[in-house]
């Protein structure tokens, strides 16, 4: 019986109001609620992709004054590979190290918070998510001064003799995957923090009193019950850090440019859109089969 | 099966505990206990919640450390052993399966941990031994509350511990599946022969299942002993209302007869035999279990050896099938509880009837008068009962 079927049923009965008019308009609420939403996404995701796909199909000959023709050119995609094959390894590897780093920074975070904070717990969360008071921009400026050659940080570093009289920070790699790993730290801990606050202390109990120590007890049951949470940190990371191009213009140099660079150069500075587009095009292709790939390795719908 | 070779090795063993006490900053949650349970036993800590059953038994485990004194199992002080290096095991008591593993993983963890080998065949075995053996496949939350239980157990005992502690390992299942577990629970530690420390707050739980019930109440154990005894001889007032229910009413001591005590209650002389009395001397309560007081009309003569209360009056029956239950009130304003069997034998009463109450002598106790007659009694509302009740 469908849900107009009911409504009849129930109009059908005397001296009982006819509900039909309310069960509609609760079966359209639904939609109703899903529609702004839907139409932000279509105006601004399905179209603008749409649009991006065909503009990397585009013939190179045309320009922004006497416009493109389409002429199917998969060919750019070739272009696009072999010109700037070194910053799309260079952003993958840089945003698999920050959220590697991320990670290892994180889940001792997370973990504390969720199980040793006690009434410090909500301050802790606040603290967390403070860094978004301000811009990401400034964030990433403010690390230009920490890391610069006369800051503290670089200057103890001589002393000690880790790096040599005339090494830097700024400007290389180690500040780039910094400057990754610090602005989306966040990412990763909060739903670290979800998924292992969720874990009930008494299955920790619950190993060490089946001969379990501490560390087994971490390995075979805090580790596994949060790996929703790892899987979830590590995209929120790992997306954003492959495609970033602020890190990397602020802290590093054209030999630290990652291919978020490289969209942004091709598209504003050469103006060559059917390359610029084939780049993005490539980096989304590429996301979404590692994030495929590392989904179903993790296992996480086993997961209750 | 399984429970035979279990058996053949898991020797139960002694476990003492010596002056253990426990405090959570100001909050004593178990004062200066001592507790020796028996190898092989099946021992219930019984008490309301709140009053230190499941510190005590998560000392044993090796969850909480006691603030003073000492626990030895087997003649060895395990005191201060990590909880994962005793040979103890716990049903806890919302079972904590791990969720992320199957049934066969969960009963296997033990094994696996201890590198034990043939872990399948044991595991199986164990599935077999709690009904359990084509679960291994599922997850805990495909199970029912009560196939949980089972498995909770199977993954405690086929470690095969030295003591097995029951964290109020029924209190989330249903009234009828929490008989059959019962029954289920006696009959697997009479099979495995393993020590069982069952925390429960259920007194029905305990006396069904337990040989040895000690009830515990504010951090300390009132009375231990088997189930008969602590009901028929209860040795304070927290016992004999938290056990079943009493009639307690205030009395004199006006001295000694032979083998009896004299007590003056409301101008009768009750007698009492000397061993069920808990002090001879001065203001004390007197107390009888309401199934073991006869009603009769009013006047009716007695036995020589009988207690008499005369000149109540019926002020409700509330019939329940196998028995009858009668409030009825004294002279003194106070209402005490009759239970009647339905034999058909026996005279019914309506409320306004005016009636005596008979009793066995060698069925009277006797307990301190300094005591709360109300401790224990968890149907108690103080500020609902009239001046002067004492039930």
């Amino acid at each position: 019986m469908t849900v107009a079927d009911v409504g009849r049923v129930v109009e059908g009965t005397e001296d009982e109001p006819p509900r039909r008019p309310r069960r509609r308009s609760g079966w359209a609420t639904g939609y109703l609620l899903l529609l702004p939403g839907l139409l932000w996404l279509v105006l601004f995701f399905a179209v603008p992709t749409i649009q991006l796909v065909a503009t990397s199909l585009y013939d190179q000959a045309g320009s922004l004054d006497t416009g493109y023709a389409m002429t199917w050119s998969f060919g750019n995609y070739l272009d696009a590979l072999s010109t700037y094959r070194q910053p799309f390894l260079r952003s993958l590897m840089y945003a698999t190290v920050a959220t590697v780093a991320a990670l290892l920074l994180a889940y001792p975070l997370a973990y504390a918070i969720a199980f040793k904070a006690g009434r410090f717990k909500n301050l802790m969360l606040v603290l967390v998510i403070a860094p978004f008071f301000t811009s990401f921009l400034v964030r990433t400026l403010a690390w230009k001064s920490i890391l610069s050659d006369n800051g503290f940080i670089v200057q103890t570093l001589q002393t000690i003799g880790i790096l040599g009289p005339d090494g830097r920070l700024l400007a290389t790699s180690v500040a780039v995957v910094t400057g990754l790993t610090y602005n989306f730290l966040p990412f990763m801990v909060l739903p670290l923090y979800a998924s292992l606050e969720k874990i009930d202390p008494r299955l920790m109990e619950a190993g060490k009193d089946l001969y379990a120590n501490g560390f087994t007890s971490f390995r075979k049951i805090t580790l596994p019950l949060s790996m929703p949470g790892v899987v979830a940190g590590t995209l929120l990371t790992f997306i954003p850090s492959a495609g970033d191009y602020i890190n990397s213009e602020l802290l590093g140099t054209p030999q630290q440019y990652m291919i978020g660079n490289v969209i942004d150069n091709t598209f504003l500075v050469q103006l060559n859109y059917p390359i610029a587009a084939a780049c993005s095009v490539i980096l989304m292709i590429v996301i979404v089969i590692m994030v495929l790939v590392y989904v179903r390795r993790a296992g996480t719908e086993e997961l209750v | 099966m399984t429970a035979s070779h279990a058996a053949s090795d898991a020797s139960g063993a002694d476990l003492a505990l010596s002056s253990v006490t426990k405090r959570f900053g100001s909050f004593t949650a178990v004062d200066d206990l001592d507790l020796l349970v028996g190898r092989g036993q099946f021992f219930a800590l019984l008490g309301p919640s709140g009053c230190g059953k499941t510190t005590t038994l998560r000392m044993v485990a090796g969850l909480e450390e006691p603030t003073a004194g000492r626990i030895d199992l087997a003649g060895k002080d395990i005191t201060r052993l990590k909880p994962y290096k005793r040979p103890v095991n716990t049903v806890f008591q919302n079972y904590a399966l791990f969720p992320h593993l199957n049934i066969f993983e969960n009963v296997a963890f033990g094994l696996r941990r201890r590198g034990v080998k043939d872990v399948k065949g044991q595991v199986q075995d164990m599935l077999d031994l709690v009904e359990l053996s084509s679960y291994g496949g599922r997850r805990p939350g495909q199970l029912s509350g009560g196939q949980q239980q089972r498995v909770a157990l199977a993954r405690a005992l086929i470690n095969r511990p030295q003591v097995l502690l029951l964290d109020e390992p029924l209190g989330a299942l249903d009234l009828k599946l929490r008989r059959q577990m019962q029954i289920e629970l006696k009959r697997i530690q009479t099979e495995v022969g393993i020590t069982f420390i069952h925390v429960t707050h259920d007194q029905e739980e305990a006396m069904t299942m337990a040989d040895t019930i000690a009830v515990m109440n504010e951090g300390v154990i009132e009375q231990m002993g088997g189930p008969t005894e602590l009901y028929d001889n209860p040795a304070t007032t927290f016992v004999s209302n938290f056990l079943g229910q009493s009639n307690l009413v205030a009395g004199e001591v006006l001295g000694q007869s032979g083998h009896e005590l004299v007590v003056a209650v409301e101008g009768s002389k009750l007698g009492v035999p000397m061993d069920r009395a808990r002090s001879t001397s001065g203001a004390v309560w007197v107390g009888v279990r309401p199934e073991k007081v006869f009603l009769a009309a009013s006047g009716t003569e007695t036995e020589d050896n009988d207690n008499v209360l005369r000149g109540a009056v019926v002020t409700d029956v509330s019939f329940i099938g196998v028995s009858t239950q009668y409030l009825v009130r004294m002279p003194w304003s106070q209402e005490l509880t009759v239970f009647e069997q339905n034999t058909g034998a026996r005279e019914s009463f309506r409320p306004g009837d005016a009636v005596d109450l008979h009793w066995m002598a060698a069925h009277t106790f006797v307990l301190d008068a300094a005591q709360d007659a109300h401790a224990g009694d968890e149907t108690y509302d103080a500020d609902l009962a009239p001046a002067g009740a004492g039930t």
